[in-house]
């Protein structure tokens, strides 16, 4: 059997997935990206492999992405997280879909054709709003732990603003809001509103609204939010947090079999 | 993955030394000589100040700014004005590199406000500092057509700064040495044009990165016989490239236009990243920012006026579009990248719906980058990698 790799290292996570020749994901590996990518992308493809008794050698073609694309010693080719997101959404629905993908460090808005070709993206700028490190700072403020959150925001009924752009403002606000006596419930639901305000500003949506990364994955509630401000239904791509290493597994297949 | 791209030099950049460092010798040489100096904002009206004896000095930018910031100017604001004054407060210059004692002491400071308000408040500050005037031309902005009002209006300005020019450079214009200097500032122009107009050609002989660098004499040099003879051995250069079929970037398969300010600390770094990307930036706004047309030896006054106020930077977005459709077209370019400059709105030009307008008429993608001219605070390289990775992706699909 002939499998291709993709491999994700992000500015948080890094993700492996090995797929066939369907794009069925036949093993996957997750773990902390870390200071040493090379080291990690050869743990994590170790533990993928191990997992499914896969041989390396089986695996046909291997293709990097996210941060740390330039650090993986045996990718055999390299693409961007926007590509591979894009890539890794688009085999689910097969349709003109945006993907919104929230990942730690940065946020992606990618348009993609009925035909899955790119039309266009954004990035968010340079700060850390609208993006996985701004809740990972606000569970820090509230002292909780980050697998709390999607539970906690989806048991408040009620709205509050966190406006700041500013990530460390915002901090400030919720040191307000806790003064105040907010529950702290009310505080993880508006610090989600806060992400999805900075992800709205970024650009528009057309046609189905697909959500990947892993903030979406850990906090399906956020995404229920992000659909709803757009007035749509947003879907969770499957394996949401593995969409930028599957996607670069479809495109080391994809070039495998174009060679 | 390391880079194997390299940089291609020209062979007439050996000449650029040679030119520039006379210019700066003669300007840092200047104290205590017999010449005044005038410093000049950089489309400014430098035919007149050379016509009248000045040594001409362009402030350029420094590498300092916290001094500034600490002193109320807020980081917020022109990059330039925050570098230069912060260098000027903590005694630092580039030109030190080069054994010169640093800029010169204007004797005066004269100003177009085509570009912005902070160049006036920049040459303000060194009025206030050295105790010298602080004049200029306050040329209206976001100008729709470049009609005669305008054109007499500042024109008018240029001809009342004669008067206490003249007083300060202790000599009268000789108005016959101010045609002279039109018509050399003329044919540099021309000549730049040529240079410029060279990168329609595929592959283009010369990068966007290339000409930030070859610039520098149509810059501060304007209104000379040796900025003139730097492009003419320049021009037959590129000419040579374009009939030997050679590209600046190996293997160009896609052609940018960079719209706004460049990135001055990251030059290397980004046509690094476009020569591994097969991908030529072939012309930008900024580079034919220097581009004069109107300026006319018989009309002094009335072609400074028309050549400063025609500007990009100082029109409305109208004719910025159209003079962008123009060169999409002409350059046969294959998307757009806008620089986003933080403290630079005025050579920003993705902040009112711009990209989308123009994506609409051509069907060109564009891609929006964040950074500033100066400011590396502001610049987030491995986001800015990305988002130029992608969109030589996107163009790739075809």
């Amino acid at each position: 059997m002939e499998y291709y790799c993709g491999i994700d290292i992000g500015a948080s996570a890094a993700k492996v997935v090995i797929i066939d020749r369907a794009g069925r994901i036949i093993a996957k590996a997750l773990g902390r990206s870390g200071i040493d990518y090379a080291k990690t992308s050869e743990q994590l493809l170790a533990d993928a492999c191990a997992s499914e008794s896969i041989d390396g050698r089986q695996i046909a073609r291997s293709l990097s992405t996210g941060y740390g694309r330039d650090n993986v010693p045996w990718a055999d080719a390299k693409m961007t997280e926007i590509a591979c997101h894009g890539k890794g959404a688009y085999f689910h629905f097969k349709q003109c879909i945006t993907v919104i993908d929230i990942g730690a460090q940065d946020s992606k808005i990618i348009h993609l054709d009925d035909a899955g070709k790119r039309k266009s993206f954004k990035m968010n700028r340079k700060c850390a709003a609208g993006t996985g490190a701004f809740i990972e700072e606000i569970a820090h403020r509230l002292s909780l732990d980050i697998s709390q959150l999607n539970a906690l925001a989806e048991s408040s009924t009620k709205d509050i603003s966190l406006g700041s752009f500013c990530t460390v403002f915002a901090a400030t606000e919720v040191l307000e809001k806790i003064r105040a006596g907010v529950n702290v419930a009310d505080i993880v639901r508006g610090a989600f509103n806060s992400v999805v305000k900075r992800i709205m500003e970024m650009d528009r949506v057309e046609g189905l609204l697909a959500a990947t990364g892993g903030v979406v994955a850990h906090n399906p509630f956020l995404a229920k939010l992000l659909g709803e401000s757009f007035g749509l239904e947003a879907h969770i791509a499957p394996d949401a947090q593995y969409a930028g290493a599957f996607g670069a597994a479809l495109f080391a297949a994809e070039q495998e079999w174009n060679r | 993955m390391a880079s194997s791209a390299e940089l291609k030099d020209f062979a007439a950049s050996k000449n650029m030394r040679g030119v520039m460092g006379q210019y700066f010798t003669e300007l840092c040489g200047a104290a205590g000589a017999s010449k005044k100096v005038a410093w000049c904002t950089s489309v400014g009206p430098a035919e007149l100040l050379r016509a009248l004896g000045f040594l001409v000095y362009f402030p350029e930018n420094h590498g300092a700014m916290l001094g500034a910031n600490a002193r109320g100017f807020s980081p917020d604001i022109c990059s330039y004005l925050t570098s230069d004054i912060g260098s000027y407060l903590k005694g630092q210059s580039p030109l030190h590199k080069m054994n010169l004692p640093g800029p010169p002491k204007a004797d005066v400071l004269v100003f177009n406000t085509n570009q912005c308000r902070d160049v006036k408040d920049w040459f303000s500050f060194y009025a206030r500092e050295w105790d010298v005037p602080c004049i200029g031309v306050h040329t209206p902005r976001a100008i729709g057509e470049v009609d005669k009002v305008i054109v007499t209006s500042v024109a008018k300005q240029i001809e009342a700064l004669v008067e206490p020019l003249e007083e300060i450079a202790g000599a009268k214009l000789d108005y016959d040495r101010l045609k002279e200097v039109i018509r050399l500032s003329r044919r540099c122009t021309e000549s730049w044009k040529a240079v410029l107009e060279t990168a329609a050609n595929a592959p283009s002989p010369i990068t966007f990165f290339d000409g930030t660098i070859q610039m520098g004499p149509a810059v501060v040099l304007r209104g000379t016989q040796e900025a003139v003879d730097y492009y003419e051995v320049l021009l037959a250069e590129l000419r040579q490239r374009v009939a030997d079929g050679v590209g600046a970037v190996e293997g160009e398969k896609h052609r940018i236009y960079w719209e706004g300010m460049p990135i001055w600390g990251k030059l290397k770094n980004l046509a690094l990243q476009f020569m591994e990307l097969r991908t030529a930036v072939v012309a930008s706004t900024y580079c034919n920012s220097w581009v004069f047309e109107a300026l006319d030896p018989d009309k002094p006054f009335e072609g400074m006026a028309r050549a400063y106020s025609e500007l990009f930077i100082c029109r409305s977005d109208e004719p910025k579009e159209a003079y962008m459709e123009r060169m999409i077209e002409n350059f046969k370019i294959d998307g757009v990248l806008y620089h986003n400059a933080k403290t630079c709105p005025n050579n920003s030009n993705s902040r009112y719906d711009m990209p989308q307008r123009l994506q609409a008429k051509t069907g060109k993608p564009f891609v929006i980058i964040d950074g500033d001219l100066n400011d590396l605070r502001l610049y987030s390289e491995e986001q800015t990698r990305t988002n130029i990775e992608a969109f030589i992706e996107q163009l790739s699909q075809g």
